[in-house]
């Protein structure tokens, strides 16, 4: 700065003291925020764990250890929950990334009404998951259902299936809703990644004789493999999220059959009002999907390496 | 290009016939919602949602006797309220991880990271007892605030890529004829990253429009916003899908609307992290 040597010592000395916390200064509302309304809660959601306190009874808040943790893990439908979290992330996340992946290297292509495909194509992502519960549960409708029909004149089904109250078909036709709503973020993301290899990279390719199969193999994918884990990492935690959508769509029903760990807490708490035991829901989940986070990122930097 | 110059039939058999089957699988559900929502309700059971004799009195219910513009009014503010306090955390924040080196500036940016890493139902149950003992419950405030920490690590994430793209040599230009850093920022760069704050600001707004469990939790009787009106209307309505398909149409379109006029920036914005990192 030419500032500081033309000016006396003192206003010098203020200037850098105002460098210094300034940035601090500019910074402190979002971090104050975000520790308001994210860091204190997710301590106090630990706190809660640790103690009986279901709303109706605000006077009891009794310190009772790990009980409620005890009891989550001989809970039968924790296991169930557990269970079905596990068959939805590892169901829903390849589906999209399947998918997601051949709607870019399809976009990536030349075609006369590509803008507007790749305009469209994202829609999904922006609609409010609710909006997506409701029209889904009206195309699973089982009197009146566009799903039903359908299959009904192609002949895949011989009678109507009530897709969302049957139990066997329930935790399918959802991970069928999620898929839908988050493959296109994956084609943007790929799509992005694909962009950004060089088209020299192919010409070279080409004239060595390389088919297409082996350009998108030694070419394609490797120049996509960190977007692409990117994506599924952002998405893991997105999909662990959206327990709306399923909430909306079936409450969790029938039975059990589409609990998942997130929604099993969330429900605890909203209509039992068992806070305590659905904190300690939500502590288990998050711990679980950290390790699998941490996991995941592991591996994946060995393979990136 | 010329290298790899495919027979046009093929090209259109494996790459456009594909793509159309892709969108029509993408967008048909929702075209699907809309041909319902402007059937008439006497014939949509008999024959079937079509687009003859296509009438609106379902959007007409909705808004006499549902009274959905409470609704929209209520998301209205709430997005309204969370685009402003997001937009002016974010902005600050971002220039001054764009501009400044400081102690404990990676902690920091990486404490944004994390907060999305979090999921939802873990904060969710405590804020509710939190805005209960403030007071806050059913107000538009609580909503505002909670939706804003959604928004602000994204919002940060852009704005910082936006701000990094205007060269520090125009604000320390401006610094030299005799403007303070908050001048500069005001009068150099928030004009030149105009477009960006708007992505940006459509993002929030976007992300708060579309929040629906919070609007659940720390909503009420008093403030409910369109998306748990729509849930609402699918207990109370339970087969009328005409009425229910029409909410959801008016539900999503603020949202679409804005999405598609800043698709290209936001996707940019988006993608750019992922791809450099």
């Amino acid at each position: 700065m030419t500032t500081a040597t033309l000016d006396p010592d003192i206003s010098a000395r203020r200037s850098a003291l105002g460098r210094r916390i300034l940035p601090y200064a500019m910074l402190s509302p979002a971090v104050l925020v975000t520790l308001a309304i994210v860091f204190f809660p997710m301590v106090q959601t630990a706190w809660m764990s640790l103690h009986e306190y279901v709303l109706f009874r605000p006077n009891d808040f009794n310190w009772v250890g790990l009980d409620n943790f005890r009891a989550a893990l001989a809970d039968e439908v924790f296991w169930i929950s557990l269970k079905h979290t596990a068959i939805w992330m590892c169901t829903t996340i390849p589906a999209q990334l399947l998918l997601g992946l051949i709607t870019a290297l399809l976009l990536n292509q030349d075609f006369w009404w590509r803008p507007l495909a790749r305009a469209l194509i994202i829609i999904p992502w922006a609609l409010p998951s609710v909006v997506i519960a409701l029209m889904w549960t009206w195309i699973y409708d089982s009197n009146y259902g566009v799903a039903n029909e359908f299959l009904l004149r192609l002949g895949v089904i011989q009678q109507a299936v009530p897709w969302l109250a049957n139990p066997d078909t329930a935790l399918a036709s959802i991970i069928l809703t999620l898929t839908w709503q988050g493959f296109p973020f994956f084609a943007v993301m790929i799509l992005a990644g694909l962009q950004s290899i060089p088209a020299s990279y192919y010409e070279a390719a080409s004239i060595d004789g390389a088919s297409a199969w082996r350009q998108f193999w030694h070419i394609t994918l490797p120049g996509i493999a960190g977007v692409m884990m990117t994506a599924v990492l952002l998405r893991m935690i997105w999909v662990a999220n959206s327990f709306d959508v399923i909430f909306v769509m079936t409450g969790g029903g029938p039975g059990y059959s589409t609990h998942t760990l997130p929604l099993y807490a969330f429900i605890k708490a909203r209509t039992n009002l068992d806070f305590g035991y659905g904190s300690s829901i939500a502590v288990l989940f998050t711990i679980m999907l950290m390790v699998v986070v941490v996991f995941y990122l592991r591996r994946t930097g060995k393979a990136v390496d | 290009m010329a290298i790899r110059k495919t027979p046009k039939l093929k090209r259109f058999l494996t790459i456009e016939v594909p793509m159309l089957a892709i969108l029509v699988f993408t967008l048909g559900p929702y075209l699907w919602m809309f041909i319902t929502s402007v059937s008439p309700e006497e014939t949509l059971f008999t024959s079937g949602p079509s687009l003859l004799n296509a009438t609106f009195e379902n959007y007409a219910r909705l808004f006499d006797t549902v009274g959905f513009s409470d609704n929209l009014m209520d998301s209205l503010i709430v997005a309204v309220g969370t685009v402003i306090v997001g937009l002016s955390l974010s902005v600050t924040a971002a220039y001054s991880f764009s501009r400044f080196n400081f102690k404990g500036k990676r902690v920091l940016m990486l404490q944004f990271l994390l907060i999305n890493m979090f999921p939802l139902v873990l904060l969710i149950l405590p804020l509710f007892v939190l805005m209960r003992m403030l007071g806050l419950l059913d107000t538009h405030v609580a909503l505002i605030i909670a939706n804003s920490t959604v928004a602000i690590p994204f919002s940060i994430w852009m704005m910082v890529s936006y701000i990094n793209g205007i060269p520090r040599s125009l604000d320390e230009a401006a610094m030299t004829d005799g403007c303070t850093r908050l001048q500069a920022l005001r009068r150099v760069v928030l004009p030149l990253c105009m477009p960006g704050i708007i992505a940006t600001g459509i993002y929030i707004f976007i992300t708060s429009w579309n929040e629906y469990l919070y609007a659940l939790t720390l909503g009420g009787r008093d403030v409910r916003t369109i998306t748990v009106a729509v849930q609402t209307l699918i207990g109370e309505y339970e087969v009328q899908w005409g009425l229910l398909t029409a909410g959801g149409i008016v539900g999503a379109m603020p949202a679409t609307v804005l999405f598609l006029i800043v698709q290209k920036r936001l996707i940019s914005g988006l993608t750019q992290g992922a791809v450099k990192g």
